[in-house]
């Protein structure tokens, strides 16, 4: 979906409201154009026909059509309702050691994990090939480990090439590199190893050894890392039935990836009715998936979302936020994290400073250097700025060149401190002299200059607007007065070839 | 060319497992608009995109209303003949390069967990089957054990693997392996590479580099850039498709764990975007799991799978 529903939902409203009163037929519209964001989210076909049903109906007896600005209503109806969706009852917040709890007892809310006593607490992975299992296991060791927990990993994929090897490193990065002095145990029965369909049940064994182990060693909490498999696939998922009944897991972890279509229901489904799992882990949620997943194996097998994964490092794993999550599925952007990255990055009275700088339009060049410094940190976080829909989105396409960052530092470098303060005394003469004192041409200096007018131009444009607005604002300009200083190409034309190459041949034969 | 001869009733074997299409729900009986309404849902549930799906609908819709489709036998045929459509007569073959000349290089590469490593294993078996010499490269250097990995394949299939240092420069073990093809004539080299998301864009620009490496040490390669894309993958895997093919120009795509109950439908929103064929499709978890791509086979066991 491109732009935002927020933009659909006006279009939605304006239809009508030259006859002055919105109807019931314009809250049909909009519904419709939910239905498609959400499809398009790959929420699942059923849950959207359900969910737009009450959304609707919610919609119709909540006097909408009188409100001053429908759409905006219509959309935080809407958002409230995929939050309730998603968050089922408010995550209560238990933690810490709890006395015998079994596996189905043991409620908690996002990012919690429930404790027994004595341990060790079973967590048990589950999920189909490459959703990210035995990475997550790396993560929730690191996870608990900083909570003081120790920790065992116990591999059970006897059958994939190397999933014992890769658990293995994954358990000595842990003990290496994450936060804590806790142990991290690690169990393996390496000559149980098999090929595809000749080590079935022989996780059973290992498991329940896994068990013994880490009661010896008195470890707090033991994670069972168990092979992909298709909920179709009845051989392995009678395995884990059987794990489940021999060692009686405390919380059983269902791994899916957030990039997921239609058919997650269909796997969740399967994994819950065999297994009654206690919460969903969505890894790959740095992607630009907008993430329906979420919300369908939500509502279908009523588990709660614990984690999300962020990445493939050790401490890319965060608690589930439905309203972050809302909001992007919705094709809003996740604007939450957006901000609190960059808060890492700029401090707040720096920001103030250059605010009240930019806005009374007296912004320097000195301040625009910092500024280009800042945005070179924020490089790395670029990734984020996808998850904004719209300006977030063409952002993400520029490419931060160093060799460019660079070149505009030495331009910036070469000038002196009158210049810096005031580009007006920049003369033909001063900008030869500068482009020659740092390496660079007329042209480049010329350049940098105009892209500095424009965005002090915009300082004070944005000094009258609300948080919102600047913070989208402030991503665009961030891509604005790079490209302008980069050479003047588009920064927004940068689409490779790739649309040029739509089929022709698609033709739609009638039948006779 | 022989490779990946078709035994397509694979794919209907894998699929069979769970009879939920279209064909099997509806039957063949008289259409009405809610058996319309229910193939707006069959198309969507198989992730062919909002847009196609209801564009379909729309005109089986309007055939219906003028008499044209009269069951849900006639509206199945429809579909699948509008399906098809998607798929032209077109090369779905890989490209060798001549054997005077030099190794065939094959780039593979996608997201994470899409299957890249297993798919290679097929895709090397297949070949060595066929008689030919294959090498592979673990350019995977950041994964835990992700080199080991490939190892076990290339031991199990009998195939030699050219690997450099865990965390290393994976372009310079790329370049290593043009190398030792180079070296020791194998007809064909498998580049296996990192799992890495397309909005990741330092570790797109990696790829590109990878590409670069092979082209520069050897004068036309590689000579195939295969994306591996996992069957059950929602609309996203439009954009995949794009960066991929911006990164590295992909030239053909493996569309892994088909074997599942997930439909496949993407690869219909993708060439919506993008003129790439399909070509190989991925059915389990041995090496032997894989068929060559054939669009009527695959539309139809979408229907009647
Ligand atoms: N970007 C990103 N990659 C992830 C995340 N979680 C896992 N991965 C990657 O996804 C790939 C598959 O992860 P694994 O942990 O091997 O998946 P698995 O479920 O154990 O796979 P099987 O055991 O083969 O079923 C690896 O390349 C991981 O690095 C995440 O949150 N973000
Ligand atoms: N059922 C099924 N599983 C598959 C298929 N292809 C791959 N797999 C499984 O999917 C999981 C991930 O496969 P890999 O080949 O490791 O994927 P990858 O893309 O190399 O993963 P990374 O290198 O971590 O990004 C493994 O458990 C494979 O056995 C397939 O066609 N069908
Ligand atoms: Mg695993
Ligand atoms: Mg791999």
């Amino acid at each position: 979906m491109f732009g935002t529903l927020t933009d659909k939902f006006s279009d939605a409203f304006k239809t009508l409201s030259g006859r002055g009163k919105i109807s019931e037929s314009n809250v049909r519209e909009a519904m419709e154009q939910v239905r498609a964001a959400l499809l398009e989210a790959d929420v699942h076909y059923e849950v959207v026909e359900k969910f737009t049903a009450e959304v609707q109906t919610q919609a119709l007896g909540e006097n909408v059509i009188d409100n001053v600005r429908p759409g905006e209503q219509m959309i935080k109806i809407v958002h409230d309702e995929l939050i309730k969706l998603m968050a089922g009852e408010p995550p209560e917040d238990i933690q810490g050691d709890a006395p015998g709890l079994g596996s189905t007892s043991t409620q908690s809310g996002a990012g919690e994990i429930m404790f027994v006593s004595p341990g060790p607490t079973i967590i048990m992975m589950a999920g189909l090939q490459g959703s990210g299992k035995t990475t997550t296991c790396g993560k929730l060791a690191a996870h608990l480990r900083k909570k003081g927990k120790s920790v065992m990993l116990a591999a059970a994929d006897l059958q994939r090439p190397a999933a014992v090897k890769q658990l293995e490193v994954l358990s000595e990065q842990v003990r290496d590199e994450a936060a804590g002095d806790k142990t991290i145990g690690f169990y393996s029965e390496p000559d149980k190893v098999a090929e595809y369909g000749k080590a079935v049940g022989a996780a059973v064994t290992v498991c329940k050894n896994a068990v013994k182990q880490a009661r010896a060693e008195n470890i707090d909490v033991l994670i069972l890392d168990t092979a992909g498999r298709l909920h179709v696939n009845d051989d392995l998922m009678g395995e884990l039935r059987q794990v489940n009944a021999a060692v009686n897991p405390h919380q059983i972890y269902l791994v899916i990836d957030a990039m997921t279509g239609q058919d997650a229901v269909n796997s969740a489904k399967a994994f819950h009715d065999q297994l009654e799992i206690d919460g969903v882990i969505l890894t790959k949620f740095d992607s630009d998936t907008r993430g329906g997943a979420a919300l369908s194996v939500r509502h279908i097998t009523g588990a709660p979302i614990r984690f999300i994964g962020v990445g493939e490092k050790l401490d890319a794993i965060e608690p589930f936020h439905p309203e972050r999550i809302a909001s992007r599925i919705l094709g809003m952007g996740d604007v939450v994290s957006l901000v609190e990255k960059a808060q890492e990055q700029v401090s707040e009275e720096e920001a103030q400073a250059l605010q009240e700088k930019m806005a009374k339009g007296k912004m320097t060049m000195d301040d625009f250097l910092k500024q280009l410094k800042t945005i070179r940190k924020m490089g790395s976080m670029k990734s984020l700025l996808g998850m904004l829909p719209g300006i977030g989105q063409q952002l993400k396409n520029i490419d931060l060149d160093e060799s460019q960052i660079n070149q505009t530092e030495a331009i910036i470098q070469s000038m002196n401190r009158d210049e810096r303060a005031d580009v007006d005394l920049l003369s033909g003469s001063r900008r030869r002299r500068i482009a020659r004192g740092s390496g660079t041409n007329q042209k480049d200096v010329s350049q940098l200059v105009k892209g500095f007018e424009m965005v002090s131009q915009m300082g004070k444009q944005m000094s009258g607007m609300g948080m919102g607005q600047r913070l989208k604002a402030m991503t665009g300009l961030g891509g604005a007065d790079m490209a302008a200083m980069a050479g003047g190409q588009n920064p927004f034309g940068k689409t490779k070839g790739s649309t040029s190459q739509k089929p022709k041949f698609k033709k739609r034969k009638k039948r006779k | 060319m022989g490779l990946f001869r078709a035994a397509f009733d694979k794919i209907k074997t894998g699929l069979a497992k769970t009879r939920s299409g279209v064909a099997v729900v509806l039957g063949d009986q008289p259409l009405s608009p809610t058996l319309i309404k229910q193939l707006e849902r069959e198309l969507i549930q198989s992730d062919v995109g909002v847009k196609t799906a209801i564009e379909l609908t729309k005109d089986i819709q309007a055939g219906w209303e003028r008499g044209e489709i009269e069951s849900t036998g006639d509206a199945r045929e429809f579909l699948i003949e509008q399906l098809i459509a998607y798929f032209p007569q077109e090369d779905r073959t890989i490209h060798f390069e001549d054997r005077n000349v030099g190794p065939t290089v094959i780039l593979v590469a996608g997201i994470n967990g899409a299957g890249k490593t297993t798919s290679i294993a097929k895709m090397a078996k297949s070949l060595r089957d066929e008689g030919k010499t294959v090498m592979l490269a673990a350019c995977d250097t950041f994964r835990a054990a992700a080199v080991h990995q490939l190892e076990v394949w290339a031991q199990r299939l009998g195939v030699t693997v050219v690997k450099g240092q865990q965390g290393g420069d994976p372009a310079a073990v790329a370049f290593d392996a043009v190398e030792a093809a180079l070296a020791r004539g194998v007809d064909v080299l498998l580049v296996d590479t990192a799992g890495r998301l397309h909005t990741q864009d330092p570790l797109m620009r990696q790829l590109t580099k990878i590409r670069s490496v092979l082209e520069k040490k050897l004068p036309g390669a590689p000579h195939e850039v295969i994306l591996v894309l996992d069957a059950t993958v929602g609309q996203n895997a439009v954009n995949q498709a794009v960066k991929f093919t911006e990164a590295t120009e992909v030239t053909g795509l493996f569309l892994a764990k088909l074997d599942g109950t997930a439909k496949g439908g993407i690869v219909i929103a993708i060439r919506e975007a993008l003129n790439i064929p399909v070509k190989f499709v991925g059915l389990g978890e041995t090496p032997d799991d894989v068929e060559a791509f054939e669009p009527e086979k695959f539309i139809r066991a979408m229907f009647e799978g």
